[in-house]
């Protein structure tokens, strides 16, 4: 399986990822190269294999519905690159 | 020389008065300063470390010090130090005083460990070299045109060259036990769930642990056992007692149940590496293991099956980083889409956005069924191959490298054959089971480890294996010319 120079794009437009323009091709070249890696796969019977998402095979744990977090709002807030009145800025979303 | 006693004796040596912690310390930010070229610190805490030291003689004078009290350590860059800058080896991190600590650096700090500094990482641990650092490659410091391996590069070569006592790393496909293994030390990879991943910047999060990087068996115990334990904050972490690692050590081996899979042992494995892993395997029948030959044919899946996972996980665990709340922002973003796109863009290096296109890609509608569940499929009948071998026999050993370090720059243009070193390492992960890499041997100048394969939460048993082979070689005791 490749990819091609446009399915790189619409893949780094859903990771909202910019790459420059030179590496487009490379990319392509290398996931391509991944996929065929992964192509290995399919030589392997899997039906009926629960898929494992995790080695610990264990459920999650459950805790008191306490409040356990203080407030480090400002703290949090000195390290962002905008922040006002406690909010955080981005550009303009609704004109 | 002080940088060569390990951590029993260094203890031994700050409760006698041989030294204090604060000499020990200067010591280490001496060294650290005049082998500044190998690059393995990203940041040195040199103010702090001598705070710490002070504050650890006192408490040794007082009489309530622990063993780790005093010991001058390093933390990969991968961990939050509060206060401190911590920027997993990354642009996009560049900027970043962490606002908390680690579970890891937090009981590391209540031992009294004296913290010398950050080390340098591959990019979020994604690779296999340390040159995909944004702070620049590490040099090896058995061959400075060779790489320390990765993604732990700056801590393995810094506890090779004697700029720390002992050193934090990570390993999610052979990150401690990789550099560990071109930088002839002991790393141990514990068991997924044993050490807390709590404030350990994450890549793939079913795969990720923290383990010890140390120049023997004896100090990895030492460091494991103020890492590991039961952690509420991550959910993830298993909530069993840990034992007393330093405690079985001594413990005999004779009898004991070494398997070889064949698969490691094939086509692509250097000949002087299988030489050095044959006479390892001779040493510990000569202590008294017996040998079997076993069979784990899915082993050749496991880079197929980890490099849809770990990019997977990775592609949703930095879509935190949008530079809006932390890290790097973009200059003059025109809109929103903008300031994500160009502030990820700007801020990641090529193997992260490789990864992440590679996640993305196995994630989205149309694939997702042909790659990552077919890969956590996969990953099923790995882990259950690694179960079957570990009822048959007590431990797995073979290689953690197919050569010894490759050239910096050698391999960085083929991103696939770098994947391809991780060959031995990688299932490990994917099964969840703890291993470890022991110095084995030296060829042309380089080291090369052995790998130690355990059966879940048998941390305490491959301790004492491997300290049993360091009882009668002294392969851990030796030291890269210019750095004794």
């Amino acid at each position: 399986m490749s990819l091609t120079t446009d399915d790189v794009k619409k893949i780094a437009h859903l990771a909202r990822l910019g790459i420059d323009e030179s590496d487009i091709e490379s990319y392509a070249r290398d996931l391509s190269g991944m996929l065929d890696l992964m192509a290995q796969m399919s030589e392997l019977n899997t039906d009926n294999v629960i898929p494992m998402a995790h080695p610990m095979d264990q459920v999650q744990r459950l805790r008191p519905d306490i409040v356990t977090e203080q407030d480090n709002r400002e703290q949090f807030q000195s390290i962002a690159p905008q922040v006002e009145a406690g909010l955080y800025l981005v550009p303009k979303v609704i004109e | 020389m002080m940088n060569n006693k390990s951590i029993a004796d260094l203890a031994k040596g700050l409760r006698s008065g041989e030294f204090s912690s604060l000499e020990l310390t200067q010591m280490f930010l001496d060294r650290i300063k005049r082998h500044g070229s190998l690059n393995c610190y990203i940041t040195v805490t040199e103010e702090l470390a001598l705070q710490e030291a002070k504050a650890a003689d006192a408490r040794i004078a007082k009489g309530d010090a622990m063993l780790l009290t005093g010991i001058p350590i390093a933390q990969k860059d991968i961990f939050c130090t509060q206060g401190v800058k911590t920027t997993c080896g990354s642009k996009m991190l560049d900027n970043f005083i962490a606002p908390y600590n680690a579970t890891v650096i937090e009981k590391l700090n209540q031992a009294g460990a004296v913290m010398l500094g950050k080390l340098n990482m591959d990019e979020f641990a994604m690779g296999s070299s340390n040159e995909t650092s944004y702070y620049g490659a590490v040099r090896n410091p058995w061959d400075r045109n060779a790489i320390p391996g990765g993604s732990s590069g700056g801590s393995a070569a810094a506890v090779a060259a004697g700029l720390a006592a002992c050193a934090t790393g990570t390993d999610t496909g052979g990150s401690i036990r990789q550099p560990a293994a071109h930088c002839g030390i002991t790393g141990l990879k514990p068991t997924y769930g044993r050490v807390s991943r709590y404030g350990m910047i994450a890549y793939a999060s079913s795969l990720d642990q923290g383990g010890p990087m140390a120049r023997s068996a004896e100090d990895a115990a030492i460091l494991l056992q103020t890492m590991a334990g039961f952690d509420e904050k991550d959910s993830t972490s298993v909530d069993l007692p840990v034992p007393d690692y330093r405690a079985g050590l001594n413990n005999p081996i004779e009898g004991l149940k070494i398997g070889l899979p064949k698969e490691f042992f094939g086509d692509g494995l250097s000949g002087d590496v299988a030489a050095v892993i044959d006479a390892a395997v001779n040493e510990y029948r000569k202590l008294g293991a017996q040998i079997k030959e076993i069979s784990m044919p899915n082993l050749k899946l496991a880079i197929p099956a980890y490099y849809v996972i770990a990019p997977a996980e990775c592609s949703a665990n930095l879509s935190r980083f949008d530079g809006v709340r932390f890290g790097y922002r973009c200059s003059h973003p025109t809109d929103l889409a903008d300031l994500y796109t160009r502030s990820r863009g700007e801020g990641f290096g090529k193997e992260v956005k490789r990864r992440i296109l590679m996640g993305t890609y196995a994630l989205s509608a149309g694939y997702y069924d042909a790659y990552y569940i077919k890969a956590q499929k996969v990953r099923r009948l790995i882990s259950e191959e690694f179960k079957n071998a570990l009822s048959e026999v007590d431990v797995i050993m073979g290689p953690v490298t197919p050569s010894t370090a490759f050239g910096i720059g050698e391999k960085i243009g083929n991103p696939i054959e770098m994947y391809l070193s991780d060959i031995y390492t990688i299932a490990i992960n994917l099964a969840g089971v703890p291993a470890m890499s022991v110095p084995a041997g030296i060829v042309d100048g380089k080291p090369v480890g052995l790998q130690i394969i355990g059966n879940y939460f048998a941390e305490d048993r491959l301790l004492n294996i491997a300290h049993q082979y360091q009882q009668v070689t002294d392969w851990h005791q030796q030291r890269p010319k210019g750095f004794e």
